[in-house]
């Protein structure tokens, strides 16, 4: 049996506990500013609209029997109705706005609000992606200024803009040295490397792409083991993926003799961009020797991560993939600025196209709002103060936590194990869970899967040290209780969160994925 | 810098505390060569009145599709948006969550996730969909990689009538992963050409409707076929509104639904973000790409959800996952939930209809017009014509006068032998007069 | 009851091996809420993956120690993926393979041999 995991194989995934802190439970569900809110299916609002239409002018009697007859089953709800649904089920979230959002890999930043205002100018939220160019100047302009800024940052002569997040930036890149190994006759490298320590996201796009994925071992102080990556290196392999900063938070010290080597060996070197915020402004991969790197605009550039999307993954480029670059892409002349949409005459040798249109326009003007508020100056110091708060972190909970990796800095984020844990018989998951009750969103836990019982903090540059020091006063304050035997603390948290730990268990093993009528269910 | 709370002190201190003399000894790690002292090429930082004012420069170079007559459509549909829905969007504990991980305090995204699939499951008519995917083109090139690891067979067809851009997308995929994609010619009504094109290697059949023309098709027949020769139907929907006046694809067969959500809670925005709606039968859920939400209950017993049947993602099946999809699109699924919350089902009927009955109109009147042929012969808010001429040169003169008249053909698909058709959609947010504004253009510049 | 490094177990009946994990491996899962069992008539070669089980958190392969073809997977799991959890060296069982080479049992480790193993991990 071999397991692929969150390396937290065996943890519980129903709740354990039977203490109740329902002491003086409610009457109804509701508790003080928490409403109990039933599902829109629930509101018996079957038959009404939250719209003033007006009727239309003819029925559609010409369309005969692919007019649609049976119920839909949908709900509609007057505005104040929907105000109150959504606003109660608002109020069940924890927010960035509301907390620090520790999230290691996840770069949980300030949003800032202009570049919503920005996103929603008329000009750029209300065109088409298939008007006439001449009437969209300015959004193409505003895509070649995006493109300048990532280029010159990055230290890339080119970029792909339209991939739709992270992991699809990792497909554009692959598909790219896929098609620049195709030109070559180069048909026989089948597999990528990635080390073990890698996103989730790396291998599966490897899969995706239909390559073989063979991992490369990590050295004892988190970095990519030179020797292993050598013996591994050979005339089959098309490429390697590599995070830098890598997930343990650390910059790859060997990063240029790393992509040295991978170019000896005729392969190429895809960087995982996710933790460029560690090192925007003061680092350029370009220096670096990477051929490939995606940027989340949604983690450094701060667009909004809305519940889980959506993000925008440009992929930088160097000259040996640029012209393999998927459309469209912009150019610009006397003329004006323009979208290059069909794979023919200079885009010849494109790999094709990764999705309808343009890709994220609305993030590429919050990306760009944002860079320029902060100019080369205000970027360089987002790096900074990123790698300063991530250490400040990891000085002040060092005495009563393991850090992984304590020699040395870590960079935009700090790596603990659960060494510091032993014997108390609270895990990383009862500790993450115990912080909820503390008001504070649990760091990334096991991940990554190198690092026994993982947590992974990363505070990011937006964070006050007032915050920061609350945040570690709680952590510390948690720390002592694990130690002072105060299991039942850890183990049946959360106490006081909108609810208590969920039974995954049972979601997973019958699982109910919509809603259905309730005589339908006992019916079945 | 105004998003940058660390005053000199604070980073003074803290350096303190660290143990180290500056910020420079904790970027050690960098080799030397690659350490850039200076600041790179770009403009300094601008306070937000000089940023605003440089981009609502940038912005009102374009024209926005809400100042003029408008007609486009191809994939993307302007329908008017509750002004509800973006100041629901825009709360805090919306926007600024991240994916909801930690289920005891993300009930709020989690509970909206189980709505949203139960929404796009009752709308598409299948019994299972999940809480998003990127957009309606990636949702079908990801709905062919599905198929073939369900079938594991290496053929896909596709329609002539499949958008351009969706078959191109699923194109570059399939290469990639050794699937033979074989793509019928554009054709107005020819979904059902897929039938003879199924042999015993194809794994799906790929139609949409209605389709890049506009045209509405009943697919029964074309499931039929596909489930006879055991291939999936996948079935390809870019104007969601369309579900609320035409069958829904479960009910004609359908094996897996990719929708583009868009035109239900999200503007056109150049593009994206969008919302890929993805939708299976039962029991194809083990096989589906990106997240789902289910129902459970936590440990007072209390009715609760979690994202659920993980083991098909990347972060924990890693090279053996679905998919490699992590993001999605969260907030657009939430526009799209909210927006769909208050038309319920009354409401998306009615939009239907009187995008139906605009497009009617819009038919009518155009079809007066001296060298217009109407190309379309059954359609929900979308048609095609034949102008003489370039389509693009039409459209152009068009634009000049002040009305956007529709997507050239030709733009999705230079050399797909349609340079004289131009895509035209109505909404219900076309007016009589928008109507007349474009018989009126349209005359002048065929004249 | 023979055993591999891999946690599987393997119980031959006349030329019919039938095929599980040992319940260390089923506490290292976790709860169990899934189980994809092999149809009849499949064959396998050894080493080859003939189920998969998974836990909320992780998705094990479960490789064959032996070639033959399959006589019956165990679907009763499908709707009780807990009997693995429950029960994983009796009515958890995967699946029954007939064994082209019986000495492909032998080879395996018996269960002194496995206990001293797992004392090592």
């Amino acid at each position: 049996m071999t397991t692929t995991t969150m390396a937290n194989v065996g943890r519980p995934t129903r709740p354990e506990t039977t203490t109740s802190n329902d002491a003086h439970a409610t009457l109804t569900g509701g508790r003080g500013l928490l409403q109990d809110e039933a599902l829109i299916f629930e509101l018996n609002a079957w038959d009404k609209t939250g719209l003033d239409l007006p009727k239309a002018d003819r029925d559609a009697s010409d369309l005969g029997d692919l007019v649609r007859g049976d119920p839909i089953g949908l709900p509609g709800l007057s505005e104040p109705e929907a105000l109150r649904h959504y606003v109660r089920l608002s109020q069940k979230n924890h927010a960035i706005d509301l907390a620090l959002y520790p999230l290691g890999s996840c770069t949980m930043k300030h949003n800032p609000r202009l570049n919503e205002k920005m996103a929603r100018l008329p000009g750029f939220g209300d065109v088409h992606p298939l008007q006439p160019q001449s009437t969209v100047q300015g959004a193409i302009e505003l895509m070649d200024q995006l493109a300048h800024w990532l280029k010159t940052l990055t230290g890339m002569p080119a970029v792909a803009l339209s991939p739709k997040a992270g992991a699809h930036g990792e497909l554009c890149g692959l598909l790219a040295i896929h098609a620049a190994h195709d030109a070559k006759g180069d048909t026989a490298r089948r597999v990528v490397l990635v080390p073990t320590s890698a996103h989730g996201t790396n291998p599966a796009t490897a899969a995706f792409v239909g390559y073989a994925v063979r991992e490369i071992a990590q050295t004892a102080d988190g970095r990519v083991d030179l020797a292993d990556l050598e013996a591994k290196l050979g005339p089959d392999i098309a490429a390697i993926m590599v995070t830098n900063p890598n997930t343990c938070g650390l910059f790859e010290r060997d990063v240029i003799e790393i992509a040295r080597l991978a170019h000896a060996a005729g392969a190429y070197f895809y960087c995982d961009g996710a933790n460029f915020n560690a090192i925007v402004g003061r680092v350029r991969p370009g220096d670096l020797g990477v051929d490939a790197m995606h940027i989340n605009l949604h983690k450094t550039f701060s667009t909004p991560h809305g519940g889980g999307g959506p993000g925008a993954g440009p992929v930088v480029l160097s000259e040996a993939l640029a012209p393999y670059a998927p459309t469209p892409w912009v150019v610009h002349d006397d003329k004006g600025f323009h979208l290059i949409e069909e794979e023919r005459d200079e885009a010849a040798r494109s790999f094709g196209r990764m999705c309808a249109f343009q890709g994220q326009m609305g993030m590429y003007v919050r990306a760009l709002s944002y860079m320029m508020s902060h100019g080369s100056d205000g970027l360089r110091q987002v790096a900074e103060d990123a790698v300063l708060n991530a250490n400040y972190i990891k000085a002040r909970l060092s005495d009563l936590m393991t850090p992984a990796f304590p020699d040395g800095p870590c960079m935009h984020e700090a790596l603990f194990d659960d060494r510091w844990l032993e014997g108390t018989e609270v895990t990383t998951l009862d500790f993450a869970k115990a912080m909820i009750d503390e008001g504070f969103h649990p760091m990334t836990m096991y991940f990554p899967l190198v690092v026994h019982g993982a947590m992974l903090i990363e505070p990011t540059e937006t964070e006050p040290k007032q915050e920061l020091d609350r945040f570690v006063e709680a952590l510390r304050a948690l720390a002592k209780a694990a130690k002072a035997g105060d299991v039942e603390r850890f183990k049946g948290a959360p106490y006081h969160a909108p609810l208590r730990r969920l039974d995954e268990t049972r979601a997973a093993r019958a699982p109910k994925l919509r809603w259905t009528p309730p005589v339908a269910e006992a019916a079945e | 810098m105004r998003y940058l709370p660390l005053s000199p002190q604070d980073r003074a201190e803290m350096l303190g505390v660290i143990g180290v003399n500056s910020i420079d000894d904790l970027f050690v790690d960098v080799p030397q060569s690659a350490r850039r002292t200076g600041l790179v090429d770009l403009p300094l930082h601008m306070g937000e009145l000089e940023v605003e004012r440089a981009l609502t420069r940038l912005a009102a170079k374009n024209t926005a599709a809400s100042s003029v007559p408008f007609f486009c459509g191809a994939g993307a549909y302007k329908h008017h948006v509750p002004a509800s829905v973006d100041h629901l969007i825009q709360r805090s504990e919306f926007l600024t969550s991240y994916t909801p991980y930690q289920p005891e305090i993300a009930q709020g995204t989690l509970q909206v996730l189980f709505e949203f699939q139960t929404q796009v499951a009752n709308l598409t008519g299948m019994e299972v969909a999940n809480a998003s995917m990127y957009d309606g083109s990636t949702a079908t090139a990801e709905a062919v990689l599905m198929a073939h690891r369900v079938t594991k067979r290496g053929k896909a067809v596709f329609s002539g009538g499949v958008h351009p851009h969706y078959l191109h997308a699923a194109e570059t995929l399939a290469h990639a992963t050794q699937i033979e994609t074989v793509a019928l010619e554009p054709a107005i009504d020819g979904e059902a050409k897929v039938i003879d094109a199924i042999d015993a290697n194809t794994a799906c059949v790929v139609v949409q409707t209605p389709n890049v023309f506009g045209t509405a098709t009943d697919v029964t027949k074309i499931a039929e076929a596909a489930h006879a020769a055991g291939a999936l139907l996948i079935v390809v929907v870019t104007e969601a509104v369309s579900l609320g006046l035409l069958k829904s694809p479960g009910a004609m067969g359908a094996d897996i639904v990719a929708a583009e959500g868009q035109s239900i809670g999200v503007g056109l925005n150049f593009g994206g973000p969008y919302v890929g709606l993805f939708a299976v039968r039962e029991k194809l859920t083990r096989q589906m790409p990106g997240r789902l939400c289910g129902e459970t209950v936590d440990a007072d017993g209390k009715r609760g959800y979690v994202l659920t049947l993980s083991t098909r993602e990347q972060h924990i099946r890693r090279d053996k996952a679905t998919s490699n999809i992590c993001t999605n699109s969260g907030l657009c699924a939430l526009a799209w939930t909210i927006h769909m919350s208050l038309m319920g089902e009354k409401g998306l009927r009615g939009v239907a209809e009187i995008s139906h009955a605009q497009a009617l109109k819009l038919r009518d009147a155009l079809k007066s017009v001296p060298g217009v042929e109407i190309l379309t012969p059954r359609f929900f808010n979308e048609f095609a014509i034949r102008t003489p001429g370039s389509a693009t040169a039409v459209v152009e003169a068009l634009a000049k006068k002040g009305v956007l008249g529709g997507v050239p053909y030709a733009r999705l698909h230079p050399e797909g032998g349609f340079e004289d058709v131009i895509l035209v959609a109505a909404t219900e947010t076309v007016t009589d007069a928008d109507i007349k504004a474009y018989q009126t253009a349209l005359s002048e510049v065929l004249a | 009851m023979r055993f591999t490094k891999d946690h599987e177990w393997v119980s031959l009946d006349g030329d019919v091996a039938t095929i599980g994990i040992t319940r260390y491996a089923a506490e290292q899962l976790g709860d169990v809420v899934f189980v994809e069992t092999p149809e009849a008539g499949k064959a396998v070669n050894k080493g080859d993956g003939c189920a998969v089980v998974e836990s909320v958190k992780a998705a094990s392969d479960v490789y064959s120690p032996v070639s033959g073809e399959v006589v019956e997977g165990n679907a009763a799991l499908g709707s009780a993926p807990e009997t693995v959890n429950a029960d994983p060296e009796g009515a958890g069982w995967f699946c029954k393979i007939k064994v082209a080479n019986a000495a492909d049992v032998d080879a395996l480790m018996d269960r002194a041999a496995y206990d001293a193993f797992l004392a090592t991990l």
